[in-house]
């Protein structure tokens, strides 16, 4: 009896410790700065292009291959009378977000800093209808860091 | 099978389908009890519903890809299962481990042995018939544990944070301060699930002289983990094979005497004290340093027709990892040696004989991880 006992006193104490339930999903908590939702593409605002050069390295490195990368020759290289020391560029890029892992690997393989995990909420609700819409496409990974919606962190 | 009671009355023994998708069993896990009125006649478990061929993609895979693999192997441990495959390419590539990222990988490695007995605690408490109350108190210390891993990997449980040689990255600048933090509430939840079950008289009624293994039993399956030592053997890795500064490190290795469910559940509540005791100790010996090797390449490759077995303590017993290579960036062969695997083999032992209601007990204080028994 003297167990029960205790451990009901166990249960009451709880009722003057303050709450650790958060209101989600009417509120978010914040989330830490390392914080590894998908990957986004970063924007280069000084020049007004991806950093991404299309370079594949993090293509290759991606252990679920979920990752489709495209390179041109960039239209605003100086040798075009443009502004950008980038003589490629990223053409096209998807990521299939219903694959991705979630890993790092390709923000760690990258050399031009061009690409970053999400940070924010927007990272974490992604849910569609359609698991084609998981898919994305270059303006789409682009649109975060273009509006400055995302601090990125890298570790250096 | 025709059982024989009163002359001129037959009674028949029942098949029972648990699972897989039951609510009290762990994971997707399916067994078939065959009962006579409540008692268990016999028990077969079927596995294999979760199976990914984690393995096999691991062999398809380089060694920083792979850590990721680990980290599904075992989703309530991951920092425990990717140490040893980290350990595994460490041994075969001479890497030498720098101080700092050796103390901090023992650190969040009993962390995770917190959370991982947290989440034990919860679930039996729910098996045991003890609702919610439990399970949320574990949940609560949990997320703290959990919390504090996200701040330091950036995900809540598949981290993918060590690597062969070192660490990704370094641990955030406050991190002996909340992981301090962290140890005060985790201590404060160790105290609360003691009050709560370990005296209570209803938990005893039902945990105490059920599902017991013998000491010879328990060896003979191979089991290991707190599973082997509520039996009363002193088999702990740590203190037997000390990898990373266990040696260097105090601590005792708590040991049940009936091998029962209740001993199941009190030898982990007691390592989790040890747990708490070993960071401490670790935090004391963090120093500044680097947490990769000098000279680490690119591309880690092994040397050829190599090949070596590590195992590691992790909170639901050994886990090893076998790793052949045969030269390049990418294992030949890797075999994960599962503790819950070989636990699990236990479970018809421990149930024939026993109440069905209390079949549910005893799978729950095994603590499987199916994704770590299938794959
Ligand atoms: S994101 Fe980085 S690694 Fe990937 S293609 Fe672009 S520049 Fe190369
Ligand atoms: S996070 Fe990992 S799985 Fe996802 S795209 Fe990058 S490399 Fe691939």
């Amino acid at each position: 009896m003297r167990g029960i006992v205790k451990s009901l006193a166990t249960t009451m104490s709880t009722f003057i410790r303050g709450p650790v339930t958060r209101g989600y999903p009417s509120k978010h908590r914040e989330l830490p700065e390392r914080d590894r939702a998908f990957p986004l593409l970063l924007w280069d605002k000084d020049i007004d292009e991806p950093f991404c050069t299309g370079c594949h390295a993090c293509e290759r490195a991606c252990p679920v291959e979920c990752m489709t990368v495209l390179m041109k020759d960039n239209p605003s290289h100086e040798s075009q009378d443009g502004n950008s020391k980038r003589r490629k560029i990223v053409d096209e890029f998807w990521i299939d977000y219903g694959r991705c892992m979630r890993c790092n690997i390709c923000v760690e393989v990258c050399n031009f800093e061009a690409i970053a995990m999400n940070n924010t909420w927007s990272g974490h609700e992604t849910s569609v209808y359609d698991r084609s819409d998981l898919v994305m496409d270059l303006p789409q990974l682009m649109a975060q860091s273009k509006s400055d919606e995302i601090q990125e962190w890298v570790a250096d | 099978m025709v059982v024989e009671s009163t002359p001129g009355f037959e009674t028949q023994d029942l098949l029972i389908n648990v699972g897989p998708q039951h609510p009290s069993t762990h994971g997707v896990f399916r067994m078939v009890l065959e009962v006579d009125g409540e008692i268990v006649k016999d028990l077969v478990p079927h596995i294999g519903y979760l199976h990914r061929g984690a393995e096999k993609l691991c062999e398809n895979n380089d060694f920083r890809q792979g850590v990721g693999y680990m980290d599904r192997t075992e989703y309530l441990a991951s920092h425990n299962a990717e140490l040893s495959y980290v350990m595994a390419v460490e041994a075969l590539a001479e890497l030498e481990v720098p101080e700092r990222a050796q103390w901090i990988r023992m650190i969040l490695c009993e962390l995770n042995r917190l959370s991982s007995h947290f989440m034990f605690l919860g679930a039996f408490g729910v098996d045991v018939g003890v609702f919610g109350t439990p399970f949320i108190y574990a949940w609560r210390e949990r997320e703290a544990i959990i919390d504090l891993f996200e701040e330091i990997s950036g995900d809540r449980m598949m981290y993918a944070y060590f690597r062969a040689g070192g660490l990704a990255w370094e641990v955030p600048g406050n991190f002996e301060e909340r992981v301090r933090e962290v140890l005060v509430s985790t201590r404060q939840g160790m105290k609360d699930f003691d009050n709560l079950l370990t005296r209570n008289e209803i938990f005893l009624a039902r945990t105490k002289n059920v599902g017991i293994i013998s000491a010879e039993d328990a060896v003979e399956l191979g089991m290991s983990g707190p599973t082997l030592r509520a039996s009363g053997v002193s088999l702990d890795i740590r203190k037997a094979e000390p990898y990373m500064y266990y040696d260097q490190i105090d601590f005792d290795v708590p040991v049940g005497t009936n091998g029962d469910v209740f001993d199941r559940y009190l030898v982990r509540l007691k390592e989790m004290e040890q747990s708490v005791h070993i960071i401490e100790q670790c935090l004391a010996r963090l120093d500044d340093g680097p947490i990769m090797p000098e000279r680490m390449p690119r591309m880690l490759r092994l040397p050829e027709d190599q090949e070596i077995y590590v195992r590691t303590e992790a909170p639901r017993g050994e886990y090893g990892i076998y790793l052949v290579s045969k030269g390049g960036n990418k294992p030949w062969r890797l075999k994960v040696r599962s503790a819950c695997l070989s636990n699990l083999q236990a479970l018809k032992k421990m149930s024939v004989g026993q109440y069905v209601a209390d079949a549910i007990i005893i799978l729950g204080s095994i603590d499987i991880v199916l994704s770590e028994v299938d794959r």
